[in-house]
């Protein structure tokens, strides 16, 4: 149901994009929207983040995975029980950069003798496959964004297309990008427990970047637009001096136009797990609950009253009664 | 706000890198390839207009390389006239490499394999 109604909200804003070229409406999908999308996702994104700096953590919550920091002669496992900033920082730049909790035993199997885990490594390698390839996609757009274009995207260009298939020669991240995405989809139709808990949510997303990818794809290799008007207009943008030069195919407006709506629906959607993780306390907190007193921010002041206190009250009676006292 | 330095750091990173397209060209104005003046409707040679010469002229002289080193057809003839399937004394008989090539492609970005065994004229070999 979710899926059904993702591949058409997705089918229905490129005919929307489609169909507002044909009516020349390309002012509004040129520039009118991607400056629109670009604003709510700057203002979507910091109001998010900023409403998830406000919701105070109660508890110290890191999950581990290891041996906690004990006595000396007991190895801890630093990166999967951090005691430290310095191994928060090695254990959360694991996870945003390998994505390292998904490399674990992630598979259950039911037996005889009770539920075995075992090692399930695809959707470790199809997620990061995916995040990967979409993040060297997102800097190779510089090209169209810079002028001129700085000799390192020309040397990631060049690097991703080393394999010289085809002219112009095919990028490997652009393939395999669209090939991760697919297998993620399809995880989700054909695994039925995934299946079971997927939601529309999580079907747009996909839909929309496979859309994005594809139509990026034929616009490089089959249905060819004019490239250098197409920077004209994305440097018109970059400069605040917005133009659409005439004669841009409308593949080019589709393939905007999906981004435009990736970027406006970011905020509001999963795909906020890209601030999320950093922000997770189960993964930055370090696990020194043992040695530092987590106070809860909500708690309400409490009057305590100190041995120091009580002493200094009943002094003379206590010392009159012959009860020890710390001072005199 | 909880760990607010934290968080605002986090975030002004953020936005640093997702605005770099703006205040890179902050007060740039980025000029076009001269050669762009033409109308992309105006006609080229056999058949083809300027416009499908501008998008699809790679496709074209990729087929006229496999044609030549694998089928040894080193002639096509548009509009009664033959041409030789040559980059060096076909395109580049009437173009200049670096008024005709070179601006668009280091423009947008675009670095061809071809000169990794052409050289235009007055350009040293490799």
């Amino acid at each position: 149901m979710g899926m059904i109604f993702s591949l058409i909200a997705v089918i229905v804003l490129v005919a929307v994009a489609f169909v507002g070229t044909q009516l020349h409406l390309s002012g509004l999908f040129g520039v009118a929207i991607p400056y629109l999308a670009f604003l709510v996702f700057i203002a979507g994104f910091v109001r998010k983040v900023i409403k998830w700096g406000q919701s105070p953590v109660p508890f110290h919550i890191p999950t581990t995975c290891g041996q906690q920091k004990s006595l000396p002669w007991i190895k801890q496992s630093k990166l999967d029980n951090p005691s430290t900033t310095l191994q928060v920082i090695g254990r959360m730049a694991l996870e945003v950069l390998l994505f390292r909790s998904l490399f674990r035993n992630i598979k259950t199997h039911r037996t005889d003798g009770g539920p075995v885990y075992g090692s399930n490594k695809w959707l470790w390698l199809g997620g990061l496959a995916f995040h990967v390839t979409f993040f060297v996609v997102f800097i190779r757009h510089l090209r169209f964004f810079t002028e001129p274009v700085p000799a390192w995207v020309n040397m990631l260009d060049a690097v991703d297309g080393f394999v010289q298939v085809g002219v112009p020669h095919m990028l490997i991240t652009g393939v395999v990008l669209l090939a991760a995405a697919t297998y993620l989809l399809l995880r989700r139709i054909f695994n039925s427990q995934v299946q079971y808990i997927s939601l529309a949510a999580d079907y747009f997303p996909l839909f929309l970047i496979i859309g994005i990818a594809l139509t990026g794809i034929l616009m490089r290799y089959f249905i060819k637009v004019d490239i250098v008007k197409v920077k004209e207009l994305t440097m018109g943008l970059a400069t605040f001096k917005a133009t659409v030069p005439d004669g841009i195919g409308s593949i080019f407006f589709i393939h905007l136009f999906l981004i435009s709506v990736l970027f406006a629906y970011f905020p509001f959607s999963k795909l906020m797990h890209l601030a999320g993780v950093f922000m997770s306390p189960t993964r930055n907190l370090a696990n020194n609950s043992r040695a530092v007193r987590h106070i809860n921010p909500w708690n309400p002041k409490v009057h305590l009253h100190t041995y120091e206190e009580y002493e200094d009250e009943f002094r003379e009676v206590m010392k009159s009664e012959g009860i020890p006292v710390e001072k005199e | 706000m909880y760990n607010g330095g934290k968080i605002i750091i986090g975030l002004i990173i953020f936005i640093a890198l997702v605005t770099f397209p703006f205040y890179t060209n902050m007060g740039k104005t980025s000029e076009q390839p001269a050669a762009l003046t033409s109308s992309p409707d105006d006609p080229h040679i056999g058949g083809l207009k300027i416009g499908q010469m501008r998008s699809e002229h790679m496709k074209i002289l990729d087929q006229w390389r496999d044609e030549v080193v694998r089928g040894g057809e080193r002639f096509i003839t548009f509009d009664g006239d033959q041409y030789e399937k040559s980059l060096q004394i076909g395109c580049l008989g009437c173009h200049a490499k670096q008024e005709f090539c070179d601006k668009c492609h280091s423009y947008a970005g675009v670095k061809p394999y071809c000169w990794d065994c052409h050289f235009a004229e007055g350009e040293g070999q490799l």
